[in-house]
């Protein structure tokens, strides 16, 4: 679970990018986070993840109180939530395979738990003919496709897409999300961040709208103003 | 750390090492040059401070009995110089003794024909412990009755002290500012072999790899790599002390200088590249990766 109460943030005397947010993302929920350039979308996400924390208020996820965290504890939270870019910030030299086992090693997984597991990663994100090519041979949507299944390797119980579709054509943006959305299917809950009103709408699902910092809308049907 | 995480680790220090060829090159040489510089000047401190002490050990006293005392009377006074403290040792040299000396040492001349050893007195070879203190030593000798006179090379004997002690002293400093430098250019070098792989570090902590863990291959990265360092010095080290001890001994023909083999040298260079070549790997890889952590 995803609960903000009254966070604010501040990177410096004078910037407020988060001015009292409040939501609540239930666990196995899919949620859009939407709003324009600069409103607070990946302060947001870096307050999940650990990445910052917040000035003011609380922010909970999955167990963890990310205001008091131990720095010690922060690989352990990380270890819940999957993070997708849109620059995929996929490791070039190595291959599609060593891509997405590397994640689990970096968490001390066994060998044997590393050869079951990849290769039924890759199959659901649709890599599984392309494990031994490396990043820079794949297409864009297959380098997010890579990007997804190293989020998801290590069985978190929440992923978060930051304009996992931004660098891609709508039909292949289409396909990214039909991918999430199976991902959450399957129990994950997923919260992603993306500009496309075409593809929020098309899939209707609940929309967390923010702006200058605070939560203008929040409704279930895939429509949002600003 | 789970024990089935060890092959991993080495695995990735290895691989790190290939993947980053070029740099691991680096660090090697910087590694090696360093090691190279000290272990050239260490041992040629040490073949130096052996020499000097061997000199040293020629630098003698010359003790003269009191000519009016009978040949017995005279090898007694050995019993009194050997009694003060800084004696290492005193010979009884008779006046045959010595005439026969000089006549050997110059045998090509004829200065001494017709000279009767009676012209000579009885004497003591004398060396001494501790240089340094010649004037107290000669005092005391002088206090011994039947002694006649000393005549000691002062200004030979305070060289040589002055010598070692300048060789010791330049030896420390020079040794240890090598160190540090090496230890700074290695570090340097791992540093930039960490920046090289940002990436990879900057995923591991992403997905919750633990401070440690994210260290640990980069550690055994740089401990193989000061651990090669060492080897390729060592035996560069050997290779060209021997080169340069066979050239000096062909040259030097009237055997001015005297080298120690270098496997007299070997144990306490092993321990100290060794030594070195962890210090520098680990410490330096282990203090680099401190600057990436901060994600
Ligand atoms: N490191 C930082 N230092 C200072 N100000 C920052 C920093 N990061 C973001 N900001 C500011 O905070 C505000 C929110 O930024 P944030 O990155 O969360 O926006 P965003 O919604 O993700 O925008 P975009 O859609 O362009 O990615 C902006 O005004 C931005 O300029
Ligand atoms: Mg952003």
């Amino acid at each position: 679970m995803i609960e903000f109460t009254n966070v604010t943030k501040s990177y410096s005397v004078g910037t407020h990018a988060l001015r009292g947010v409040t939501m609540q993302i239930e666990d196995g929920e899919f949620a859009f986070l939407v709003g324009p350039s600069g409103s607070g979308k990946s302060t947001i996400i870096k307050l999940i993840t650990g990445e910052l924390k917040p000035t003011s208020g609380t922010v909970h996820v999955n167990g963890y109180s990310l205001e008091r965290i131990r720095k010690r504890e922060v690989p352990y939270l990380r270890r819940t939530v999957g993070v997708v870019f849109q620059d995929f910030r996929l490791i070039e030299t190595k291959t599609v395979y060593d891509n997405v086992a590397f994640a689990m090693r970096a968490i001390g997984a066994r060998t044997r738990e590393i050869r079951e597991r990849v290769p039924y990663i890759l199959e659901l994100v649709g890599l599984e003919t392309k494990s031994r090519r490396h990043p820079t041979e794949l297409s864009g949507g297959e380098q997010q496709r890579l990007a997804i299944a190293r989020a998801l390797v290590n069985n978190p119980s929440t992923i978060i897409a930051d304009e996992p579709t931004g660098n891609l054509d709508p039909a292949r943006s289409y396909e990214i999300m039909t991918l999430l959305q199976e991902i959450n299917n399957l129990g994950t809950t997923m919260l992603v961040v993306t500009h496309e009103r075409d593809l929020v709408e098309r899939f209707s699902k609940r929309v967390i709208a923010i702006n200058e910092g605070v939560v203008v809308h929040d409704g279930m049907d895939g429509y949002y103003r600003l | 750390m789970k024990i089935n995480n060890l092959g991993y680790l080495i695995k990735e220090g290895i691989r790190g090492i290939f993947l980053h060829g070029f740099m691991s090159f680096a660090a090697v040489c910087v590694t090696v040059a360093c090691l190279l510089i000290v272990g050239t000047f260490s041992s040629l401190m040490y073949n130096l401070s052996i020499m000097v002490e061997d000199l040293n050990k020629t630098n003698e006293i010359m003790v003269y009995v009191d000519e009016n005392l009978s040949d017995a009377e005279a090898r007694s006074i050995g019993t009194y110089i050997n009694r003060i403290e800084n004696v290492q040792q005193a010979t009884f040299v008779s006046r045959e003794q010595a005439l026969e000396d000089f006549v050997a040492e110059y045998g090509e001349s004829n200065i001494f024909d017709g000279t009767d050893a009676s012209y000579l007195r009885h004497r003591f070879s004398v060396t001494l412990v501790d240089n340094h203190l010649l004037e107290e030593t000669t005092q005391a000798i002088r206090g011994i009755s039947g002694v006649a006179d000393i005549s000691a090379a002062y200004e030979l004997a305070e060289g040589f002290s002055t010598l070692q002690d300048v060789l010791q002293i330049a030896s420390v400093v020079v040794v240890t500012v090598l160190l540090i430098v090496s230890l700074l250019i290695i570090s340097n070098t791992v540093k930039l072999a960490m920046y090289d792989r940002r990436d990879e570090i900057a995923v591991m902590k992403m997905v919750g790899a633990t401070n440690g863990f994210i260290r640990l291959p980069f550690v055994v990265e740089g401990f193989i790599l000061g651990m090669l360092g060492a080897a390729v010095a060592f035996a560069a080290e050997w290779i060209m002390y021997d080169a340069l001890v066979g050239r000096i001994n062909a040259v030097d023909s009237l055997k001015l200088f005297s080298f120690v083999p270098f496997t007299q040298m070997m144990l306490p260079m092993v321990a100290t590249f060794a030594a070195a070549g962890l210090f520098v790997g680990v410490v330096g890889s282990w203090t680099s990766i401190r600057k990436f952590m901060d994600v």
